[in-house]
């Protein structure tokens, strides 16, 4: 065990935790922000994407021991009320089936957004092809990330 | 307007009192109030509620709580549902407020997301709620204004009465309404009446969605609450023979590990009771990291089971099923299904004289398909919260029918159903998996050992290579042609492990007039049950690429041959057991052919159709794809669908959609092979799963309009797919698709 610091949604906020445990548990089982979810534990989803320092990252496969400074955003510090572009992108299009991996395609989104925000069609395949949604809502996605672009 | 009977289970209506406050369970243990906070922002609540029935009550300021009875896992019920109502009360949809109902059969009767039977299922239940407690309102307001009830008319939760120029809302005279009789019989709209129901309305739940709000059992906490895993058999066949627990239990976080047995030896399973592997080992701790470490520190030795029989008591009654011994694997189950394959299967249906049409044939074309077990891979791994202590069992968790897992949960816990409450979670994907929740009756046993309230984790490792599988099948499809190349005999011989995937009821059964149709199949033990369509999740594709190639063969237009069969089907039907509308299904095909400009030749496009009918409801694609470096890819699907009255109009387009990029995914990748009684796919890295890129550029989808009462929509677009993307590969790569995945692994395509 060993305590950490870290900044989260624009909070600081101090965590005892073995450091290998990776930023998803230490989101979802100690500081209780279970927007980010669980999906396979090794970065082939895409359900457990938040932003380290604005980059999307996969949580589960991310250590909190190799967190330095580095700024966390997660689902609940994307905004609370839905009103970030991507959210209501994604609310307009009304593009959530079962609504579970959501919250990772958004943040992947999100980021892809901040870093490229007129994005071609290959170009928002290639950020958003490691999340995966069994409810098959690709298109209707591809269309949000294309609304959000022009809000 | 059409008059209805309210007896259709009016006892429940009668105990409506009871419903809103006896079975809710919602709110109190999560993070946060999942439905309130978007709610409260946009209405104000009201001060007093008035209970109408189980499906609704309405405040004194006209705000009405609708409660939705199934559960929900992404077909959007939780808002089409209450749109049903929301219409026939006659209420303004902003005005409603949806919450997922509280499982009690007594009040809701079978609370199943399944089968795409949903809306179906609960359509007249729906308008009756809404229309009844229209009804008790007017009542209420003609005794009021002392006029008679006739005169009375409602729109967006206001009452008049235009004689006397009075109106009142629904608010003002909801505490009077809801002390009237419920009534023997009530009015319900003309479907050209609807206001709500035809329009689209944004899913109840988008908000928080995109949020990241808790929603799901996994989001689920209480204070004091435990992390539990299972460490399960790694092989079908196995049984725990013994497990020393000593260094697990070491590791930090670590509170206990124990052994349960899911089903006692002399219990009866239902159909949904389906569970491989009875005897878990299981790991109580603090965290789900810590839990997870512990569970590879576990040293477990298990044995080999020996062949028994059981009794399942499924709907169709009591059946013996045989479960062997052995470690199964892939190559001994191709070899047995080509053993099987080979030889006579059990004569299902038999029309006309089909051995003399192959004997006297010109012509005989004979094909075979084949399909691996498919894993459901729910984004939401198998989870579920427990507590049972003090002799009650409270459980939330991800579930398609609360009813098929009760009586396990109570025979394995010991208390009696009256003392278990189970909340219905959002879920993350269902698929049929959810279907089958053995996980509930582990979970309950669990936190009656630990004495704590817990929550039961799957690792994606655990739930992929803990299923309940889509069966491993084979079709072979024999067809006759006269010396004109007229089509004269069909034969269909399918089987697999352990179902035949067999319909011989469906078409082109009814347009042939010498048809014969058999099957067979295979005992083994791996665990399978429904997937997506079950069935005809198979059976669509061999059968649209069996019509296909027997339209080339005959120099036919692959539509005008389906729609020349079905109009045999429907001027001359062959046989009595037919089990669908052929005027229907050809009128999706005919649909399809107009919206995808069928008769246009495009540069670089290669298209191909597929139509079928399962789950009440007809499907028809048109998909286009080319070819980009050699590999496909998809341009459009153009999709007709009937599955008669659509409800939500947009939700409906984005559950088609769905179904076509799920089932392009499954077609084109979807596959779990076995070795040795183990899955050799455990995490995604091995389980091809289609991703944004391999997605069709864009989905056209085109509902039938008709005012026939709404059927599935879940399942019914997923199966025909299979074919269309068989039937588009070939033309655009001359090689026919018989064997999914049609892109697995080591094949290429030309």
């Amino acid at each position: 065990m060993a305590s950490f610091d870290i900044k989260i949604n624009g909070n600081k906020k101090t965590v005892e935790v073995d450091g290998a445990t990776p930023l998803l548990w230490v989101l979802r089982d100690h500081l209780k922000l279970v927007g980010t979810k669980y999906g396979c534990g090794m970065a082939q989803c895409g359900a457990c994407t938040i932003h380290v320092d604005g980059k999307a990252v996969r949580s589960c496969v991310y250590p909190i021991s190799q967190l330095k400074d580095q700024k966390i955003t997660t689902i609940e510090g994307l905004s609370d009320d839905g009103s970030h572009p991507v959210q209501k992108a994604w609310l307009e299009k009304d593009v959530p089936q079962c609504g579970y991996c959501q919250a990772g395609q958004i943040m992947s989104a999100a980021a892809l957004l901040d870093a490229n925000p007129k994005p071609t069609d290959d170009e928002i395949d290639a950020a958003m092809s490691g999340n995966i949604c069994r409810c098959g809502t690709y298109v209707r996605i591809k269309d949000a990330v294309k609304t959000a672009s022009k809000m | 307007m059409t008059s209805i009977k309210t007896s259709y289970n009016r006892r429940a209506f009668l105990k409506s009192s009871a419903a809103a406050g006896g079975g809710m369970l919602i709110g109190i243990s999560w993070l946060a109030s999942c439905e309130s906070a978007q709610v409260e922002e946009a209405l104000t609540m009201p001060e007093e509620w008035f209970d109408f029935n189980p499906y609704l009550k309405i405040g004194d300021n006209g705000v009405v709580t609708i409660y939705s009875p199934n559960p929900e896992f992404g077909q959007n019920v939780k808002t089409a549902m209450p749109m049903i109502v929301a219409e026939e009360l006659d209420v303004d949809w902003k005005n409603v407020i949806v919450e997922q109902a509280a499982y009690n059969a007594e009040l809701y009767g079978m609370q199943f997301t399944g089968g795409s039977r949903g809306i179906m299922s609960k359509w007249d239940a729906l308008r009756m709620a809404g229309a009844t407690a229209k009804h008790m309102l007017k009542e209420a307001a003609a005794k009021n204004w002392e006029v008679p009830i006739s005169e009375i008319n409602t729109e967006n939760g206001v009452l008049y009465h235009k004689k006397s120029k009075q109106s009142i809302s629904y608010g003002a005279l909801a505490s009077a309404a809801a002390g009237m009789a419920v009534p023997e019989e009530v009015e319900l709209k003309e479907v050209k009446d609807f206001k709500i129901i035809g329009t689209s309305r944004k899913n109840v739940e988008g908000l928080n969605i995109v949020t990241g709000k808790p929603l799901f059992a996994l989001d689920y906490h209480q204070e004091g609450m435990l992390i539990a895993m299972i460490e399960h058999a790694p092989s079908f066949g196995l049984k725990l023979k013994s497990v020393d627990a000593a260094d697990a239990k070491a590791m930090p976080g670590i509170k206990d590990v124990f052994t349960i047995k899911t089903y006692e030896d002399d219990y009866e399973k239902g159909g949904f009771d389906a569970n491989a592997f009875g005897e878990l080992v299981v790991v109580v701790g603090n965290s789900t990291w810590e839990v997870m470490n512990a569970k590879k520190a576990l040293n477990i030795e298990w044995e080999p089971f020996k062949a028994y029989s059981e009794t399942i008591n499924g709907w169709r009654g009591k059946s013996v099923v045989n479960v062997p011994a052995g470690l199964e694997s892939t190559a001994s189950h191709n070899n047995k299904m080509d053993a099987l394959a080979a030889k006579k299967g059990k004569i299902v249906r038999k029309d006309g004289d089909p051995e003399s049409m192959f004997k006297n044939a010109a012509k005989i074309i004979e094909r075979h398909y084949s399909a691996p077990y498919l894993a459901h891979n729910c984004m939401e791994p198998v989870n579920v919260f427990a507590d049972v202590r003090d002799g009650k069992v409270r459980l939330a968790g991800p579930l398609q029918a609360p009813g098929f897992i009760e009586p396990a949960i109570a025979a394995s816990t010991g208390i009696s159903v009256e003392n278990i409450d189970i909340e219905m979670t959002r879920m993350g994907g269902g698929f049929g998996r959810r279907a089958y929740s053995h996980y509930m009756v582990e979970a309950a046993l669990i936190s009656q050992k630990a004495k704590a309230p817990i929550k039961l984790m799957y690792s994606r490792e655990d739930d992929m290579t803990n299923g309940i599988y889509r069966p491993t099948y084979r079709a072979s499809y024999k067809a006759a042609l006269d010396e004109n190349n007229n089509l004269t005999a069909l034969h269909i011989k399918a089987g697999g492990i352990p179902e035949s995937p067999l319909f011989a009821d469906r078409f082109p059964a009814g347009a042939i007039d010498h048809y014969m149709a058999e099957e067979w199949s295979i005992e083994s033990n791996i665990t399978t049950g429904a997937f997506r369509a079950p069935r005809s999740n198979f059976m669509a594709g061999a059968e649209q690429s069996f019509l296909d190639e027997l339209a080339e063969a005959m120099g036919k237009d692959p539509i005008d041959f389906r729609l020349e069969l079905l109009q045999k089907a429907k001027e001359q039907p062959v046989g009595e057991r037919n089990d669908y509308d052929p005027e229907r299904y050809a009128g999706v095909l005919e649909l399809v052919r107009e919206k995808s400009n069928w008769s246009e030749q495009k540069e670089n496009v290669h298209r191909g159709v597929s139509a079928y009918f399962c789950h009440n409801s007809y499907a028809a694609h048109v998909l286009e794809l080319s070819m980009e470096d050699g590999e496909p890819v998809v341009q459009n699907v153009c999709c007709a669908v009937d599955c008669g009255i659509v409800v939500n109009p947009d939700a409906a387009k984005n559950m088609a959609e769905g179904g076509i990029i799920d089932g392009i995914g499954n077609a084109l990748y979807g596959e779990l092979t076995f070795k040795d009684g183990a899955p050799e796919q455990n995490n995604f890295h091995q389980y091809r799963m289609i991703r944004m890129n391999e997605a069709p550029k864009s989905i056209d989808v085109h509902f039938v309009k008709n005012e026939i009462k709404p059927t599935g929509l879940g399942e019914p677009p997923f199966p025909p797919i299979f074919g269309a993307i068989a039937n588009a590969m070939y033309k655009a790569t001359n090689t026919r698709q018989y064997h999914q995945p049609f892109l697995g692994k080591d094949k290429v395509l030309g």
